[in-house]
């Protein structure tokens, strides 16, 4: 009964949560037009990356979470959440050309052979009813198409030893990737050519008769379906059947002896995990404004890999953190790191500024490193590696500030990645728990006591 | 005295690649009974477990459950070749009960009276030889395989504790003994999911919660499993089994180290959890005491072979088991 108690006002409180962050959102988006015109802070405007950031967030964040599902809570490795997310995006855009523009965008094979679209068949994506219904299904179908796949996949690769698994997956995003591009299908996937005109995320902004703005609602659309999905992720895992998968993350042999079937259960996480990552993949289409193979790499893998290590594997919080911190990082705050940049003078404030910060960033973030080591494992070697770096680094300050160079070394483009694998590198090595460990953010804010000593007999 | 059969194990064989673990080993646990399985290390104790509990498929040999037959191998594709132990055919069409002497003789017979009636004798013995080889093994001259899985075999009613300890060691014990009400709950993952059926999860909590309370745990409901001693780590495993609601209890080596006063205490838990949950018991134990304390029958397993099988002042008496076991672990312990 107490647990009863405690898990509603859990509910109550995360449904809270929801409300303000969708109620935020959109007024966010919307600020621009309330606020009196003038007025306007740059980054509220429409266009600014603000909200590119806000999009692109929401559905890795739903792409992340469904990664960790299967990572952090079954215990399986999968690779192949670009490959689920192609399937989605093609079967989003695949259903929802409208009929009247399917002959531009398949000029090359003379129109399409799927001769519908499914927001046509609800009235067409000009009235709500088509777009809402139109759009929902046919997301909700790309999800679909990920989950039969990964059943496919995961008949025979789940009975073997779960390295496969990640084997498996890398392939298969491989191989469909290929398929897709492939021009015998092209009447379909219309090769290697994008998929367009396919509604988007702005088509969810109301405009008056004259075409006009009145609601912004293109960033609250990827929220909506995004939080949903994770909504229903975590309801999941606290079920009876996400214990089950927790139980096999932890121990396979006991869990299978605890009367859990462990091929039934493998494989409804991995076409759950699938499923929304298809979904995921739809929201993609929808936030580029296209279905193309070639964006969905095995990089796209990694990043998303990449954001589940850093918020925690197991932490559903520390993923929806980590994205936004991740892409906000990609899209927008590291950006100048794929630029050249050159000062007008040594004196320059700019420049100033840059070393104040670098030295800043060097020397806290070296301290916090070895402080860290420090207290917990004592790895002197790893200790002597930051102070190394540290030094190599502050020494290199130290002759930018003598010589007056004005041009800094190494930013141009690409380099921008090399900053994301020298960050994984120091999370794998100093932060193998991620931000947030396997605890979610409530727990910490709430400060719940969890037990101490589960490091310790580790 | 109740003497319905729980668990028949009936030339059970385990070979991994030329190595015979297990070696044609029959044993039976009747109903109530406590039966310990001793031996030496690597006498194949565990691999005996892992063979009726599903965790390996044996490469020969019938295990029976309440009667029924639960597991059934012969050695098969590249194991029919390599196979060293005994009674390969057993468990196959091949098998046969057939008398060629016997029925040459028969057949030789010139007088036609008494051919008749031989013939008839014979037909008669070999009925009763096939009968009775179908009340040993009701699927007996077939090449019917059978090999469940482990969760199969939990839900039929074997539970089982591992030798070194496997809890879900990041989750709560609370949790710990909750998922082994996963598998009887009426739910599927979407009514799960959307909590349709409350009153289900509802039930499995206290199902699992009055199980905490007996077994005086429930003050710890909250810790995480890895926390805990290392004594009542052991104890959670016990009761994490007995939450699948089990007639069969497998215990690997409960009394691995502990002291003489926990090993007495555990004695009695034995007893206690018995009576109150309905159990039979089979365990591996190498703590003498305990052994001779309370199990009925015991069954001494060396190289994979059974070498005796009797009460524990037989068992005590027996010079081969003085010499391969007894011996060894008196040498061991000084
Ligand atoms: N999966 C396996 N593959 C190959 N050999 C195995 C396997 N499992 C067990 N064995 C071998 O079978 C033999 C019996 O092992 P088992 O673990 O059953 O012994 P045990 O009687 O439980 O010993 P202990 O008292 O040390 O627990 C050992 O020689 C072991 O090496
Ligand atoms: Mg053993």
């Amino acid at each position: 009964m107490i647990q009863d108690q405690k898990s509603k006002k859990g509910a109550v409180t995360g449904l809270l949560f929801i409300a303000i962050v969708l109620l935020l959102v959109v007024l966010l988006e919307n600020l621009s037009a309330i606020l009196p015109a003038g007025s306007v802070p740059a980054v509220l405007m429409p266009t600014s990356q603000l909200f590119t950031v806000l999009k692109k967030g929401a559905v890795y964040s739903l792409v992340a979470v469904s990664m960790n599902l299967l990572n952090g809570f079954t215990g399986l490795f999968s690779l192949g959440q670009a490959g689920f997310m192609l399937l989605g995006a093609y079967t989003y855009a695949i259903l929802t050309v409208p009929v009247s523009a399917k002959d531009t965008v398949y000029y090359l094979y003379g129109g399409s052979a799927v001769n519908f679209s499914l927001p046509d068949l609800f009235g067409g994506v000009d009235t709500p009813a088509g777009l809402i219904l139109g759009v929902l299904l046919a997301i909700l179908l790309g999800g679909c198409v990920a989950a039969l796949f990964a059943y496919l996949i995961g008949l025979p690769v789940l009975r073997l030893k779960s390295d496969y698994l990640a084997i498996a997956t890398l392939g298969f995003a491989e191989i469909i990737r290929a398929i897709f591009q492939w021009q015998p299908l092209g009447p379909v996937t219309n090769g290697a050519n994008m998929i367009t005109q396919i509604p988007t995320f702005n088509n969810f902004n109301i405009t008056d008769a004259n075409g006009t703005v009145i609601l912004r609602l293109s960033t609250f659309f990827p929220f909506l379906i995004a939080i949903i999905c994770i909504v229903v992720i975590v309801m999941l895992i606290n079920s009876s059947y996400g214990r089950a998968f927790k139980a096999i993350r932890e121990d396979e042999i006991a869990a299978e002896a605890m009367g859990i079937n462990l091929a039934k259960h493998k494989m409804l996480s991995f076409c759950i995990s699938s499923f929304f990552a298809g979904v995921g993949g739809a929201l993609f289409a929808m936030f580029v404004n296209n279905a193309q193979a070639k964006v969905y790499t095995s990089t796209m893998t990694y990043e998303i890999l990449l954001i589940v290590v850093i918020g925690g594997i197991g932490s559903i919080s520390g993923s929806c953190l980590a994205t936004f911190l991740y892409v906000a990082c990609a899209e927008w705050w590291l950006r100048f790191l794929d630029s050249a940049t050159t000062f007008a003078s040594p004196t320059a404030p700019n420049r100033i500024a840059f070393m104040v910060i670098f030295a800043v960033v060097v020397i806290g973030g070296s301290a916090l490193l070895i402080h860290r080591e420090r207290r917990g494992s004592n790895q002197v070697w790893k200790q002597t590696l930051v102070g190394l770096v540290a030094i190599l680094l502050l020494g290199w300050l130290a002759w930018f500030a003598a010589t007056g160079e004005l041009t800094l070394p190494l930013l141009r483009t690409g380099f921008r990645m090399v900053a994301f694998s020298i960050i994984i590198m120091v999370v794998v090595l100093f932060f193998r728990q991620g931000m947030l460990g396997d605890k979610e953010f409530s727990d910490i804010l709430f400060a719940r006591r969890r037990n101490a000593g589960k490091e310790a007999t580790k | 005295m109740n003497t319905e059969n729980i668990l028949h194990l009936d030339h059970v064989t385990m070979q991994f690649g030329g190595v015979v673990a297990v070696n044609d080993l029959s044993v039976d646990v009747n109903k109530g009974q406590i039966v310990a399985l001793i031996g030496p290390n690597g006498a194949g104790k565990t691999t005996a477990f892992n063979c009726i509990t599903g965790v390996y498929e044996p490469t020969n040999g019938l295990v029976s459950f309440c009667g029924e037959p639960m597991v059934r191998n012969h050695p098969q594709g590249k194991m029919a070749r390599g196979y060293l132990g005994e009674h390969g055919d057993l468990y196959t069409a091949r098998f046969s009960v057939e008398d060629p002497e016997a029925k040459a003789a028969a057949e030789a017979q010139q007088d036609p009276a008494v051919k008749a009636q031989m013939q008839a004798d014979y037909d008669k013995a070999l009925e009763e030889r096939r009968s009775k080889e179908l009340e040993r093994d009701p699927l007996a001259f077939t090449d019917k395989v059978l090999s469940p899985t482990p969760d199969k075999i939990t839900q039929l009613g074997i539970a089982r504790t591992f030798q070194n300890i496997r809890l879900f060691s990041a989750l709560t014990v609370f949790e710990n003994v909750l998922i082994a009400k996963h598998m009887r709950a009426k739910q599927n993952v979407f009514s799960a999911t959307f909590r349709m059926n409350k009153a289900e999860e509802q039930r499995m909590r206290e199902e699992a919660m009055a199980l905490l309370e007996e077994q005086n745990l429930a003050h710890l409901k909250d810790e995480v499993a890895g926390s805990l001693p290392y004594g009542l780590q052991r104890h959670l495993e016990i009761a994490r089994a007995l939450a699948t609601q089990p007639k069969l209890l497998l215990l690997d080596e409960p009394a691995a180290g502990m002291n003489p006063q926990e090993t007495q205490e555990l004695t009695e838990f034995i007893h206690k959890i018995r009576s109150e949950y309905d159990l039979s018991i089979l365990m591996i134990e190498h703590h003498m005491d305990l052994v001779m304390q309370i199990s009925e029958l015991i069954y001494v397993l060396d190289f994979g072979k059974l070498i005796a099988r009797g009460t524990p002042s037989e068992i005590q008496n027996n010079p081969r088991v003085i010499e391969a076991y007894l011996g060894v672990a008196d040498d061991a312990e000084n």
